[in-house]
């Protein structure tokens, strides 16, 4: 879509009164956007008669210097220069009525090290401007300037394997359910068996704090009891996510201070603390050689439908930089949401260093990141070891597979449900290295496997055939068309 | 006990021909590959002796397996003998692979020591049983 620039220059540019958005400045289509400006990729959807030019303008107007008459304050600033530049609208491929809209923001408008000021800026007022039926922001081109001012993960995946002596396979997890009720004796009691069986990680649920069945530091100590003897039955590094969210910083603070004292190799959190939170323990967690896992409680209420709120690439670009480990993203074969392409522009987002724009898989745009330390994708829900060859050709290797009913479900209990995952998974990694077609053969692959291995025989009977195939509904909008020869 | 550190600990021992393709995968990717040793199997134990220097020019898994069979010749049965992967790109600069190719007959495993101090807290110390007698006597 094309279109001249309206800006009025001069001193009518400032006349006192309302004046349309792409008149004030927010849209140069001629603007060439500069190395160090961060852009963002809305998907608007304008009300029914409104130019999908101004709706955009509006946009970036909004979301950097305008308000919604002209300003004579304006001109004791360098407005040009603050004013975000909407550059380019386009109409979405096969939805009518929406338009993606490109705006470019100068690296001033922003704070460094501070999710909370970038996010205020580009998701603050925005999202309820009545003009807009809906918006959603798709992706965001972050500059290396703007990187470096974030420490990052306080490990990373290559520290985080070196921590744990474990390279060359996925982790293997489990949350422990059921996530509510049980006692911290009986809860550290799954963990031991799960971990004894052969998993590296157990997870608290989300959900899990302090409550009247379980006080957390009964969970944290039956934990470490469960850690430390596992260790010790198998000769391997094992963890436990202490979930420390709490009603405060400074309870999660105290929280965190006690798993370290108890010798946890990682702590946990859900999203739902925010992002100044999320930065604050990040960098407790750095001071104390912690890991830190990440659960996305609540990104679906903004992330799922198409048509408006966060896509989660751009979810994930803010935890890299927030600085987490470990954060889950997606499984695409289990129970919840999850395209396969889009899944994979979220997984290279979390773990390259530069990630080139991928239309097919959602990513709009180049993203260097400059050597920021790389998050561990965590693939959870819904997902047993029957899927092992799907779950490593759609999500590679460095990857926590968590199997919560995966593994304490198996019939013949949690140790054997453990084994039968852990089994699968080295199976198919070996007979991957071995050259073998593993995704096609994976079957074949797992039915030999079981042959020495009866819990893995077991699992594969009861969940052999369970899938979730529904439609997702975030997917790309960009599909490959075949080339005429 | 079986101590389950490395990447195929899960599986019957693999042998000589099942670790030459594992180690020619290492090799197509262009990663180093490595032979250690050790007699202390503590799982923070990050420095095994090195059986010699890392090999980061072979071609053919056959060089490996022939360093590996005469690192056995000597350790075999009494020492924990494992090959790693190492990977010098950028951004990683750390290992690909590691997995254990000869272990002891008998796996004596872990002693859990807990102290146990104030607020019902416990300090853990995992301590090798083979580790009560001096290294090259551990395991015979």
């Amino acid at each position: 879509m094309s279109d001249k620039s309206e800006t009025v220059k001069g001193e009518d540019r400032y006349k006192a009164g309302v004046m349309s958005y792409k008149k004030m400045g927010y849209w140069e289509p001629d603007y060439q956007p500069k190395e160090t400006d961060l852009i963002a990729l809305f998907r608007v959807t304008p009300q029914d008669g409104v130019d999908p030019i101004e709706a955009s303008a509006a946009v970036a107007g909004e979301s950097s210097t305008a308000t919604w008459t002209v300003v004579w304050t304006d001109r004791l600033t360098a407005s040009e220069k603050y004013r975000a530049k909407c550059y380019r609208v386009d109409p979405v491929p096969n939805a009518p009525g929406s338009y993606f809209a490109y705006i470019a923001y100068d690296l001033d408008l922003f704070e460094g090290g501070s999710i909370s000021n970038l996010t205020a800026s580009i998701i603050g007022n925005v999202f309820g401007f009545k003009p807009l039926k809906a918006l959603r922001l798709e992706d965001m081109r972050l500059p290396v300037a703007y990187v470096k001012t974030f420490d990052g993960p306080p490990a990373g995946i290559i520290v985080e394997r070196e921590r744990l002596d474990k390279f060359g396979r996925p982790l293997l997890g489990a949350t422990v359910k059921p996530k509510l009720g049980l006692s911290g004796r009986n809860y550290g009691r799954v963990v031991y068996e799960a971990l004894k069986g052969g998993l590296d990680f157990t997870k608290d649920d989300e959900n899990i704090n302090s409550q009247p069945f379980m006080h957390w530091r009964e969970r944290f100590l039956y934990c470490m009891e469960a850690v430390n003897k596992a260790q010790a039955e198998t000769g391997e590094i094992k963890g436990s996510y202490l979930n420390i969210t709490a009603g405060t910083m400074e309870e999660m603070y105290k929280r965190a201070e006690y798993a370290k004292e108890l010798g946890s190799c990682i702590v946990m959190i859900d999203l739902v603390i925010g992002y100044v939170a999320i930065q604050s323990i990040s960098k407790w967690a750095r001071d104390n050689n912690m890991l830190l896992h990440l659960h996305r409680a609540g990104h679906s209420t903004y992330t799922r439908q198409k048509s408006h709120g966060v896509s989660f690439r751009v979810i994930s670009k803010w935890m890299r930089l927030a600085g987490v480990d470990h954060i889950h993203a997606g499984t695409v074969v289990g129970k919840l949401e999850g395209d396969p392409l889009t899944t994979a522009g979220y997984y290279d987002i979390l773990r390259e260093d530069f990630v080139p724009q991928n239309l097919e898989h959602g990513v709009f745009f180049d993203q260097p990141w400059a050597s920021l330390g790389k998050v561990m994708p965590v693939a959870s829900g819904g997902i047993h070891a029957g899927q092992m060859h799907q779950l490593i050709h759609y999500l590679g290797e460095d990857v926590v597979l968590q199997f919560g009913g995966g593994t304490i479900g198996h019939p013949y209990g949690i140790q054997a449900g453990a084994t039968a995952n852990r089994v699968a998974l080295e199976a198919m990694i070996f007979a991957r290295n071995e050259g073998r077609d593993y995704l096609a053969e994976g079957p074949q692959i797992l039915k030999d496997a079981a042959k020495t291995c009866t819990p893995l025989r077991q699992a594969l009977d009861t969940w052999g055939e369970v899938t979730f195939d529904y439609t997702s509904t975030d997917t790309p909008d960009f599909v490959p068309t075949p080339t005429a020869s | 006990m079986r101590i389950t550190q490395g990447q195929f600990s899960f599986l019957p021992d693999l042998t000589d021909e099942q670790i030459a393709k594992q180690v020619q995968y290492a090799i197509e990717k262009g990663w180093a590959v490595n032979i250690e040793f050790t007699d202390d199997p503590h799982p923070r134990n990050s420095y095994w002796e090195m059986w010699g220097l890392p090999m980061f020019d072979i071609k053919d898994a056959a060089a490996v397996v022939s360093e590996l069979q005469a690192c056995r010749k000597v350790y075999s049965g009494r020492y924990y003998i494992r090959i790693s992967a190492f990977d010098a790109t950028h951004g990683w600069e750390s290992l690909r692979m590691s997995f254990i190719v000869d272990r002891p007959a008998e796996e004596p495993g872990f002693d859990l020591e807990r102290q146990e101090v104030d607020g019902r807290n416990i300090r853990y110390t995992t301590r090798p049983y083979a580790t009560n007698k001096p290294s090259g006597q551990r395991y015979s």
